[in-house]
């Protein structure tokens, strides 16, 4: 491991945490608040701009600041949280309580080292760390994550936090079954754990669930590495099928584990005030807010990787043919999590809430049983069909 | 030791048969027939009708409908199907107040004539009553607007011009007079007549002029004044020291008792957020009837005077007196103690303080191996109604837990010379001014160490060397025990000022700076610890010496309860 | 005694429950695709845009106190609308009005009247409660203040706010 190694991985560190994730972060609470005010027929932020009166050689009043169409929120926000009053109530438990806040972001943040976010920029993979058991690795850190709402249900010594923690630990312990269990299939078929394995798996034979990515059609033959072929043998149309009961029960799951509509139940705001941080404010409520936005990023990349065919995109080159088309590469893999954020949000402001026993059953009757089914239906596919 | 009363078997009494809006229930001979309807669960209103005072019966608010036993042809009482008398109801209403239960007799207190009288009633009182309950300091304790609300009309069908009456009376030094409030019920008239003894109050004029007025060239100036105002229906007499100071439906009521003399009247404090508005007495036949005197009624100005010591203080090496936090005075204090032995330390205690607070005084000379301890007494002019002449509200208590002595105040010569000669280089003084004492400033100054527990600044502490600022009598739980004898509850009211602390607290954490950790940690356990030492105290706690305390000593100084002339005749009576 | 309603059946597409978030989807793109093109148009651009002239007569703005055409506080402190207050915004310091004041026979007006502003909610019950008609509330609705301090309406900050007001009942005048 030398220090050129180092280097580089700490470059990509801060280039994807500081540069990519947290204004995508911000950025996707800014798109949050636009979208649900567009479908509510509302306008939202569309104020705050860059506060260019405040410099004072410019000579500019109040109005004449540029509006950017609100772009300048979640700046806004970020200087807000930054600078209220951080307030610890006396009854909290503190070390647990300023714990939490912690806990909550970390492991969300965590999960994306493994993750490939491009091919590869002057022959460096992108991928922060490229580990052989990706796939476990992100759910050994994303179960983590738990921990810091029950932390701060439980440190905040009051009865709604309280509930709130109790509604999440459940929840999430209940889909996290579900979840690992819906792409045993996937690690069937592709017999790999690596992530980036995973993405070349699915440049060679097709994205999970659109397996023709890798026909002729769509190749107007700028890869040098790849065959490319026909159609899809039969095998390929079968086993389309469990491969999207899959990508549902997985969508699912990352819905329940990032606690957003309709599994909000831990922050019920009719019911439980604000849930697991009722009792957080400033920057330590920002962290949860931060958490779970960046938890939304995570899984969105996840359901990319490990069913959209990452960064990959028919037709488009990989790092290897120039810089331009590995930043381009990075590109199609945000854009496709970018479009999972807005489905997520769709789905957020047109579904009402499930009630809490719906969702238990939902999660333990409906969801891990059709789980462990599709694990026989594909073992069975791969039985019949060998290759 | 036992309330003596309680040991002499009560007298046989005779139960009469009554019946009331049709239910038979059984009343002692010589109960009034409102007081039977109050028994039996039906409330009769009423205005001039005070169970401590004489009925005259002039209000009418109480008339109900009341019968005797049908007598048949043998003089004996017919008896219906259901072997009760049959009752010939009197075909015009009674007044319920004047009048003792008879045997058979037959009341209604909601037959639809009753309830006309008191629609009348209540109109007639309310034509010349003024509409001004919005500036009016009995609203909300009114009895007119009470009963105006369930017995009288929406709407006043009076088109004449109300009748005029002298407003803003200045009757007296405490007492202000309204007359077109006045409803004429003479509860006042009677109560400075029967109870003061001081027959200043009167009607002058007639009919609907009738009004409410001091003897000429007299002032309604006795001790017992603010009783008046207590026992007005409406608001005519008011009180000038409560006069637009806050409404009484904001007022938190905490049951307590007066400090002011030795006879602790019970009575209830009004106060409001963090502060005292007023009090007044709470009803107890063992001590004050229903009563208490001006004087302790208004005595407790002094716990908002802004002069309230807020913080503890500490002589600094320039010698002016500094706020310091809490722990450091105790540390501070404790040194200063631990450099003198027993025999050159004094411990000046109050019987102001409560038992608990003298309790903790004792262990402190103990801690301190200080065998001279006293207290300082305090004495008045007594009247012959509920004023004592020893205006410490403890005495008895201190006495009860040897502090100072046979006698209260023996030792205080000693201290004093003590101090003089220097004998004497460490003094506690408790609540108490040692320049009161013949001490003066200039001597106290020169003590190496001056330890002041106080709740207001004086002479001893700006001479302290650590002052400690403790709680008022309303700021406070505790127990005192009266001039007769009777242990009673002190309630915490309102908190107290600043940083200031409850007295038994600094007493205990001032121990615990000399000796370390005593266990006690809420009143309860000092109270426990004390009833463990004190043989009069066994088995008693706070919780079970209840709102109107127990007798826990011989009474120390007898003492009439004030009574009715009505009281009195039937008190002599052999029943 | 429990009823037990019965649920209408539901058919496979209903219980299914995809169909109907796919359903749900369209309705709420719709209203987000209608708003981009500028088909709908309901919100209001505050600062530059204004209600006041569509506030109704009942529009409960600011609690302000009112004096009648004598120059005449018509507060008498009762404090009614203290004690009604439900977030308790109101605090009210009594007093004695002076010997040969010109309203002497009121005998009680307030030495101070203070509604915090950043605790009121404009319920109005102080309105409803006062016997005096002495409190409105006004149609002021643009509080705003940069210190707490700043938000605590004194009474004379309530005087300016409210006025006066004619065409009350003047029952000092008139019943006494």
């Amino acid at each position: 491991m030398d220090w050129m190694f180092i280097l580089i991985s700490l470059a990509k560190i801060l280039g994807v945490i500081f540069g990519i994730i947290l204004p995508l972060v911000s950025y996707t609470v800014y798109a949050e608040r636009r979208v649900s005010a567009l479908m509510q027929d509302r306008i939202g932020p569309n104020r705050t701009g860059i506060p260019l009166s405040l410099i004072p050689g410019l000579g500019l009043k109040d109005r004449q600041m540029p509006l950017l169409g609100g772009m300048g929120q979640p700046i806004a926000d970020a200087v807000k949280f930054l600078l209220k009053e951080d307030f610890t109530p006396a009854h909290v438990n503190k070390f647990y309580y300023w714990l939490a806040p912690c806990l909550a972001m970390v492991p969300a943040i965590l999960t994306i080292a493994v993750v490939p976010f491009g091919s590869s920029l002057w022959g460096v993979p992108m991928v922060i760390a490229n580990v052989n058991i990706g796939v476990l690795f992100v759910f050994a850190v994303a179960s983590l994550g738990v921990y810091g709402i029950v932390l701060a249900g439980w440190s905040s010594n009051s009865k709604y936090p309280f509930l709130g923690g109790v509604r999440a630990t459940s929840q999430m312990i209940s889909y996290e079954l579900s979840m690992g269990l819906s792409i045993i299939p996937l690690f069937l078929i592709m017999g790999e754990l690596n992530l980036p394995k995973i993405v070349e798996y699915q440049i060679q034979h097709g994205w999970t669930i659109i397996p023709f990515t890798n026909l002729h059609s769509f190749a107007p033959g700028l890869y040098k590495h790849h065959t490319w072929r026909g159609w899809l043998n039969w095998k390929e149309i079968v086993m389309w099928v469990p491969m999207m009961i899959s990508f549902f029960i997985f969508t699912v799951a990352i819905f329940a584990e990032t606690n957003r509509l309709p599994f909000d139940l831990p922050e019920a705001e009719t019911e439980l005030v604000a849930g697991y941080h009722t009792e957080y404010s400033s920057m330590k409520f920002a962290l949860f807010f931060l958490g779970e936005y960046a938890a939304m990023i995570t899984g969105c990349s996840l359901i990319v990787t490990l069913f959209l065919g990452g960064w990959h995109i028919p037709g488009i080159p990989d790092g290897s043919h120039g810089w331009i088309w590995g930043l381009v590469n990075i590109g199609c893999f945000f854009a496709k999590v970018v479009a999972l954020l807005l489905f997520f949000i769709a789905i957020r402001w047109t579904l009402p809430r499930f009630r809490y026993d719906q969702l238990m059953r939902l999660g333990w009757i409906f969801f891990f049983e059709l789980a462990l089914v599709n694990i026989l239906i594909t073992a069975g596919i791969m039985a019949i069909f060998p290759n | 030791m036992s309330n003596p009363s309680t040991t002499t078997a009560p007298p046989p009494v005779q139960l009469l048969n009554v019946q009331v809006d049709g239910v038979w229930h059984q009343f002692p001979k010589g109960t009034r027939v409102i007081e039977a309807c109050t028994q039996a669960g039906k409330y009769v209103p009423r205005y001039c009708y005070h169970p401590k005072l004489s009925s005259p019966g002039n209000c009418r608010m109480c008339l109900i409908e009341m019968g005797m036993p049908k007598m048949g042809a043998d003089r004996k009482p017919e008896t219906g199907a259901d072997g009760k008398p049959v009752i010939n109801w009197i075909p015009r209403p009674q007044i319920s107040c004047a009048q003792d239960v008879a045997e058979g007799m037959g009341i209604r207190t909601d037959s639809p004539m009753a309830q006309e009288c008191r629609k009348g009633v209540m109109e007639f009182l309310l034509i010349n009553h003024p509409l001004d309950c919005p500036v009016c300091d009995q609203a909300g304790e009114c009895r007119l607007q009470e009963f105006s609300v369930e017995y009288g009309n929406d709407s006043s069908r009076f088109l004449e011009e109300k009748v005029h009456k002298p407003k803003h009376v200045d009757l007296g030094p405490r007492i202000v007079l309204d007359d077109e409030r006045c409803i004429l019920c003479s509860r006042c008239v009677r109560f400075t007549k029967e109870i003061a003894k001081d027959d200043a109050l009167g009607f002058v004029d007639r009919g609907s002029y009738s009004t409410l007025t001091a003897h000429p060239g007299r002032r309604f100036d006795n001790n017992y004044t603010l009783n008046t105002v207590d026992i007005c229906p409406v608001g005519a007499l008011t009180s000038k020291d409560f006069r637009f100071k806050m409404r009484v439906w904001f007022l938190k009521e905490t049951r307590s008792i007066c400090t002011s003399c030795g006879t602790g009247c019970n009575t209830v404090i009004g106060s409001r957020e963090e502060t005292m508005y007023r009090q007044t007495p709470r009803e107890n036949n063992d001590v004050n009837s229903a009563w208490m005197c001006d004087y302790g009624r208004l005595n407790f100005h002094y716990l908002h005077d802004e002069r309230r010591l807020t913080a503890p203080l500490l002589r600094q090496a320039d010698h002016t007196l500094q706020p310091v936090e809490w722990r450091k005075a105790f540390a501070t204090a404790a040194q200063q103690l631990r450099e003198f032995k027993g025999e050159e330390i004094a411990v000046v205690a109050s019987a102001r303080m409560t038992n608990e607070e003298l309790y903790m005084t004792r262990r402190l000379a103990d801690a301190l191996k200080c065998s001279l301890v006293d207290v300082v007494p305090r004495t008045g002019e007594a009247d012959d109604i509920l004023l004592s002449a020893d205006r410490n509200p403890n005495t008895s208590g201190a006495q009860l837990l040897g502090i100072g002595g046979d006698k209260l105040g023996s030792r205080l010569a000693e201290i004093v010379e003590g101090v003089r000669t220097g004998k004497i280089h460490a003094v506690v003084c408790l609540g108490e001014d040692l320049s009161e004492q013949g001490l003066d400033a200039k001597v106290l100054e020169e003590l190496p160490c001056l330890v002041a527990m106080s709740i207001l600044p004086n002479a001893t502490t700006r001479a302290a060397t650590v002052v400690l600022p403790g709680s008022g009598f309303a700021e406070k739980r505790g127990s005192m025990i009266n001039v007769k004898g009777r242990l009673q509850r002190l309630n915490h009211a309102i908190p107290s000022p600043g940083d200031a602390r409850d007295d038994w607290e600094i007493l205990r954490d001032l121990i615990q700076a000399l000796t370390g950790s005593n266990g006690l940690y809420m009143i309860e356990d000092v109270f426990k610890a004390m009833s463990n030492d004190v043989s009069a105290l066994q088995g008693l706690s706070l919780s079970k010496i209840g709102d109107l305390g127990v007798q826990v000593v011989t009474e120390a100084e007898s003492r009439e309860v004030p009574k009715t002339p009505l009281e009195t005749a039937t008190a002599a009576q052999p029943t | 005694m429990a009823i037990t309603i019965q649920r209408p059946p539901l058919t496979l597409k209903e219980k299914l429950y995809v169909p109907a978030i796919f359903s749900g989807l369209a309705t709420t793109l719709k209203h987000l695709v209608n708003m981009l093109l500028g088909k709908t148009h309901v919100a209001m651009q505050y600062p530059e845009e204004k209600w006041d002239s569509h506030l109704p007569s009942y529009y409960r703005g600011a609690p302000a106190l009112v004096k009648d055409e004598h120059g005449r506080e018509r507060c008498v402190a009762c404090q009614l609308c203290e004690f009604i207050c439900p977030p308790r915004a109101i605090t009210i310091k009594p007093g004695e009005i002076a010997e040969g004041d010109k309203f002497r026979k009121v005998e009680k007006f307030p030495q101070a009247f203070d509604i915090d502003m950043i605790r009121c909610i404009y319920c109005g019950l102080c309105e409803e409660v006062c016997p005096e008609q002495a409190i409105f509330l006004q149609k002021q609705y643009a509080i705003t203040g940069l210190s707490r301090a700043e938000m605590v309406h004194d009474k004379e900050k309530l005087y300016e706010i409210g006025g006066l007001k004619t065409g009350l009942v003047h029952k000092w005048n008139d019943k006494k």
